[in-house]
Parts: structure tokens; C-alpha cells; sequence
């Protein structure tokens, strides 16, 4: 079982050696020359260690004759304990990434009506378990089937079987075929730990288009949804990148740089999610009240922005693991890199969308749009977080923060789709930003040998026009792909179970007709949730109607 | 002198508002009120246990107004807020003794106007 990966596991196991030599406090016990034979350790007692400074020792090397630590223990120790950082890194960090549905659960309903509250809500929390079973049952073998050798998390291969089809005497890898259900291949601690980190960056992008369909989605259609999303959609563009599939191939196949690159996300979970929204938010129609006869907009305040604020903070922290986790190795010490590349853009992010509303777009810095700003900023370095340098990842966080702004108010205005949270905004457009902006700014200095191709990422300034335009397929096969079977499956639902709640329903608030519960019995909200958006005297069927026709 | 106070949906509230304005009566006084009349309750289920609340939401709207407004405003209100439907609303008319503004001191028809 023993895998050596080089000399860089002999050189670790050798330097694991005289470290805890160097470590013992108390006069060390006479540890042979590492090219030696064998150590005897005789047993001792272990006294108390509130210092901590002896504990861990050479007696704590997992031997195979008790006592005995040969050389091929040291080196299965060492190989053991990497794997273990790696293995205990990704689902510490996938932890994290799990803790962002708190993040999209606080800003979506935040930024939507006290009236719809306890519906806003209760899609995020249950968007959650009926993705977990989805992607369990069918999703994953889908996605990472065929992604081979898992390096990072200790070499296991039986997720083999990638299924494609070949053109022009090309493979065009379309979709894995193994792991379903984590029985058979799939029951494998590697495979599990995999399962678990990439489960949750798959509920971040099933439960983005809950916030721009809000306040008007009927429950039961949601319901459904989430199953095809998760089982489907979402790992089909997702075994295309990262399992395996024909965008990662692009580079080995026709010298695009190194295929699609997306470290953790921008297109294969932001994009994914913000086409979503987009073709979701634009087949149910607007909220009632929402547009004027002439098309201008109505302004439809959010009920808390402060949860809104403190849900784009969990978002942020849990950053902390989408980014830096998807090195899957806590090894690879360019985890530093990535993190602060992933801070430094938050930050460039909110302050460009801050001073752009409060100097170019309004008079005031809108806590709103900090919120998006910020999260603009995160969405765009998520897929070149590890590839550039500082400078870069502040200046792709500044513009993700400008662009936020115009694309909210674009969708808002001159597309006329309503986007209660602005998820359009933050993740379809900054996804696609993200994506060329790392086709832009790749520095060479990490990547090498990525996607089978050797040699660094480098984007257009540094030399390789091919990794722009790999990024730029895979952001039109993004919107494509993502938007015409979100197209297809919210046809599917509005012709089966209907899409949108009856105009009586969306008047009075969601929460009451559609969960039974108020979010806030007791609290007097009702001229402020109905004082600002309704026409002139115009039944509500009216409106309703008008929604259809723009629906069309 | 008459207080004109009507109850009536809140969704109709902004509605209400822009006739009242056309109608040149820009002075209101609007709060949240909770009330039970012809319209029936709303059936409610927490936590699996189904109970009907009968005390739905409604906005409070008051004016005062001078005799020759009572009309135009209590037509401007009917204008904005019916729907034809069950829980329209009501509106009440009563005698107002006298109003006072408290900046100036003034009263009756000059306090109001």
C-alpha cells in the first residue's frame, strides 16, 4: 500500500525523523541513523505535559512490530500523516463551505419581504438535504465518475469510467459512471471525503436561483427543482470541468492553454447558479407591482438588510473554505496564496461597488449593494484565486465590484427581470468575469502539469491567448448548456405543477398560503411590506396578466 | 369639522394615497390595525397544528377634514381601495369638536387646513 510519490515523501519522511528528534525535551533516546535498521523504544510511562512541548514522539510512529520503527514505518508514517492533512483539510473546509447556505439563507431573506420570509427561508434550508440525496443517489457518480486517481487525497483510481464520445479522433468526456450512491468504487474514504467537499460547493449553486425567483415561486415547484438540479444539471457542466469532461480537455486536446480552468468556481458553481436564476427569474415574471405600465421599475425594499449584512459575512468566512479548500491538499502550501488573493478581491469588491454608487451611481453608499459588492468581488477570484498574484486579485475583486452594480441595474432596467437579491448580478455575471479573468491575468506561477498539460497557467498578459479563449468556451458553454436545461426544466415544472403562486397569494405574502406560518407573528410590518408598490388602481388580476405577457 | 376614518386592505394603501391626491387632500395619519368584519380569518398551521387567526392585518387611515372635503375624500378613498371583494373595508365619519395645531396655537378650520 505503500505510495511514493518521489523524492518529496522520502525528504518529508527524513525530515519528519529529525524533527521529533529535535522536538524531545528530555535527553533523547539513542534514534538510529535514519538509514539504519530498526529503533527499540522501550516502553515509558507518559508523564503530564501541560507545556505540550514532548508530547508526539517517535513513539507515536504507527510501527508494524510494536516498539520496532523501521525506515518503511517512518516513510508510511510520513505518507500517512499528508494524506491525513490533505483528507482532514478538505472536510474542514468543506465545513465551512456547508456553513455558506447560512450565508444565502440570511441575505435572500434579508433582502425580500417580511411577507415571504418563512418561504424565502424555508427554500435554503431545504434546498440543502434534497441536494445532499440527490447528488448522493445520482449526482456525483454523474460528476466525478470518471475523474480518475484522486492525487491529493491519497491516489485511490476506481472512479475510472468517464463516458464520451469521440470526434475528429478526439474524446470528448461527457459524463462519469461510477460512485453512485458511494457504494461499489465509490465506498472509499478518499471518495467520500471528495463527495462531502464537493456536495456542498453543489448546494451553493443549487440554492442561488431561490433568491431571484423569490417572493413569487410556488413551494412545491421549488421542491422539485432542487432534485433535477442537483441530480443533473449541475454535474453534467460540472464533470465537463472538473471531472474529467471535454472543457477540462480543451488543452490537452487542442492546445487551449490548460482547457477551462476554474479553481473553484466561478463558472462550474457561480455561473451554473446565476443562469439558473437568470432563465428562472425571467420565465415566472416579475413580482406584482415590481414594473409600471411604462416599464419603469418600483422600488421594493428588503425587510432586514442587517441579516442581509451578517449573511454576506458568513458568505465571506465560508470563503475561506470554497477557495483555499479546493486545493484539497493542505499541503500545497499555496493554500496562503489563495486566501488572501480571496480576501484581498472581498475587499477591492466592496469598496469598488461602495464608491461607485455613492460617487457615479447615487449619492449614498447603499449597504446593499456592499453586500453585493463584496460578494461580487469573491464569485470573480473564485476561479483564479490560485493563478495570480495580489495586485491582480485586487484589481479582478474592484472591477467584479463595479460591474455588479451595472449588470443589477441592467437586468433591473433594460432587461426587465426582477432579481429580488440581485443573483444575476453576483453570480452569473461575476462567474463569467471571473472565468476570462483568469484567462487575463494568470501569472505562470502555479498549475503546472494541471489538466494534463505541462507547464503553468498563463493567461493573455503573460502569454497565452489560448487559456482566453478555453475560458471564454467554457463560459459560453456555461450559459448555453446551463440556460437551455433550466429552460427546459422550468418549463417542465410551470407545465406540471405551475411555477408562480395566484396573484391573491403573492398580495397577502407567501408565508401564510404556502408554509402556514408567519416569520413574525406580532410585529406590526404590513404598510411598510405593502405602502411602496402597487399602480394606480389596477386589479390584481390585471397585473397578473400583464406578467404573463411579459412571461411570453 | 368631521374625522373621516376608514379600515381598509393594505395593499390597497399606496392606491388610496395617489386618489387622495388627486383630490388635493395630502394630510393623513396611517398605522397599522388588526381587525375582524365579514372576511373570514386565515387558516394557519404551526408546527402541524392548524388554528384560524380571525384578526386580520388592515391600515387605519384618519383625516380630518372640513365639511366641503368630506366628500371628495371619502369618494377618493372608496376610488383607491375597493375591489369588489369581501374585507373592502369601512369607513366611519364622526363630528370633530375642534383641532388644535400645536405649532401656532391656531384652531378649527385653519388648524385643519
Amino acid at each position: 500500500m505503500l505510495r511514493f510519490r518521489g523524492s518529496a515523501a522520502l525528504g518529508l519522511a527524513l525530515w519528519g525523523a529529525l524533527a521529533v528528534a529535535a522536538a524531545r525535551a528530555e535527553p533523547a533516546r539513542a534514534l538510529p541513523a535514519a538509514d539504519s535498521i530498526a529503533a527499540a523504544l522501550p516502553a515509558v510511562e507518559r508523564k503530564a505535559d501541560p507545556s505540550g512541548a514532548s508530547t508526539g514522539s517517535a513513539a507515536d510512529v504507527s510501527a508494524a512490530v510494536p516498539g520496532r520503527v523501521t525506515m518503511l514505518d517512518l516513510a508510511n508514517q510520513a505518507g500517512k500523516n499528508k494524506i491525513a492533512i490533505n483528507m482532514t483539510w478538505t472536510l474542514l473546509t468543506g465545513f465551512l463551505v456547508m456553513f455558506m447556505s447560512a450565508g444565502f439563507a440570511l441575505v435572500e431573506t434579508g433582502f425580500t419581504r417580511a411577507k415571504n420570509a418563512c418561504h424565502t427561508i424555508g427554500m435554503n434550508l431545504l434546498i440543502y438535504p434534497v441536494a445532499v440525496i440527490a447528488f448522493y443517489a445520482v449526482g456525483f457518480g454523474l460528476m466525478f465518475g470518471g475523474v480518475g486517481p484522486l492525487g491529493a487525497l491519497g491516489g485511490y483510481g476506481g472512479l475510472d469510467h468517464e463516458v464520451g464520445v469521440t470526434l475528429f479522433g478526439k474524446t470528448f468526456g461527457l459524463f462519469g459512471w461510477r460512485g453512485f450512491g458511494l457504494a461499489g468504487a465509490g465506498s472509499d474514504a478518499a471518495v467520500f471525503t471528495l463527495f462531502l467537499f464537493q456536495l456542498v460547493f453543489m448546494d451553493a449553486a443549487a440554492t442561488i436561483p431561490t433568491g431571484a425567483m423569490a417572493e413569487r415561486w410556488k413551494f412545491a415547484s421549488f421542491f422539485a427543482y432542487g432534485w433535477f438540479v442537483a441530480a443533473l444539471i449541475y454535474p453534467l457542466y460540472g464533470n465537463w470541468v472538473w471531472g474529467g469532461g471535454w472543457l477540462a480537455a480543451l488543452g490537452s486536446n487542442f492546445h487551449l492553454g490548460h482547457g477551462h480552468v476554474d479553481f473553484a468556481g466561478s463558472s462550474v458553481v457561480h455561473m451554473c447558479g446565476g443562469v439558473m436564476a437568470l432563465t428562472g427569474a425571467w420565465m415566472i415574471g416579475p413580482r406584482l407591482g415590481k414594473y409600471n405600465s411604462d416599464g419603469s421599475p418600483n422600488v421594493i425594499p428588503g425587510h432586514n438588510i442587517p441579516m442581509a449584512v451578517l449573511g454576506t459575512f458568513v458568505l465571506a468566512f465560508g470563503w475561506f473554505g470554497f477557495n483555499p479548500g479546493s486545493t484539497n491538499a493542505g499541503v500545497d502550501l499555496r493554500i496562503a496564496v489563495v486566501s488572501v488573493n480571496t480576501l484581498l478581491a472581498s475587499a477591492t469588491g466592496a469598496v469598488g461597488a461602495t464608491l461607485w454608487m455613492w460617487l457615479v451611481r447615487s449619492n449614498k453608499p447603499d449597504p446593499g449593494m456592499m453586500c453585493n459588492g463584496m460578494l461580487a468581488g469573491l464569485v470573480a477570484i473564485t476561479a483564479p484565486c490560485a493563478f495570480v498574484g495580489a495586485g491582480s486579485a485586487g484589481l479582478i475583486g474592484l472591477i467584479a465590484g463595479i460591474l455588479v452594480v451595472e449588470a443589477a441595474f441592467f437586468v433591473e432596467r433594460r432587461l426587465q427581470i426582477d432579481d429580488p437579491v440581485g443573483a444575476i448580478a453576483v453570480h452569473g455575471v461575476n462567474g463569467a468575469w471571473g472565468c476570462l479573468a483568469l484567462g487575463l491575468f494568470a501569472d505562470g506561477s502555479y498549475g503546472d502539469g494541471l489538466n494534463g498539460v505541462s507547464g503553468a497557467v498563463r493567461g493573455l498578459f503573460y502569454g497565452d491567448g489560448g487559456q482566453l479563449a478555453a475560458q471564454a468556451i467554457g463560459v459560453a458553454v456555461n450559459f448555453v448548456f446551463v440556460g437551455l436545461a433550466s429552460l427546459a426544466l422550468y418549463k417542465l415544472l410551470d407545465l406540471t405543477i405551475g411555477n408562480r403562486v395566484d396573484a391573491e397569494t403573492e398580495i397577502k405574502g407567501l408565508d401564510v398560503p404556502e408554509m402556514g406560518v408567519e416569520a413574525y407573528p406580532g410585529f406590526d410590518t404590513w404598510i411598510t411590506e405593502f405602502g411602496m408598490v402597487q399602480p394606480l388602481v389596477e386589479p390584481p388580476e390585471a397585473k397578473a396578466s400583464r406578467a404573463k405577457a411579459r412571461k411570453r | 369639522m368631521k374625522l373621516i376614518i376608514a379600515m381598509f386592505q393594505p395593499h390597497k394603501l399606496p392606491d388610496v394615497k395617489r386618489c387622495l391626491d388627486e383630490v388635493k387632500v395630502h394630510k393623513m395619519t396611517v398605522s397599522n390595525a388588526l381587525g375582524a368584519g365579514e372576511q373570514k380569518g386565515d387558516l394557519e398551521s404551526y408546527r402541524g397544528v392548524s388554528h384560524e387567526t380571525n384578526l386580520l392585518k388592515k391600515v387605519r387611515l384618519e383625516i380630518a377634514v372640513n365639511d366641503d372635503f368630506v366628500k371628495p375624500t371619502v369618494d377618493a378613498i372608496i376610488k383607491g381601495a375597493r375591489t369588489g371583494k369581501i374585507g373592502d373595508g369601512k369607513i366611519f365619519i364622526v363630528d370633530l369638536h375642534e383641532a388644535i395645531r400645536i405649532r401656532t396655537g391656531e384652531t378649527g378650520s385653519e388648524a385643519i387646513g
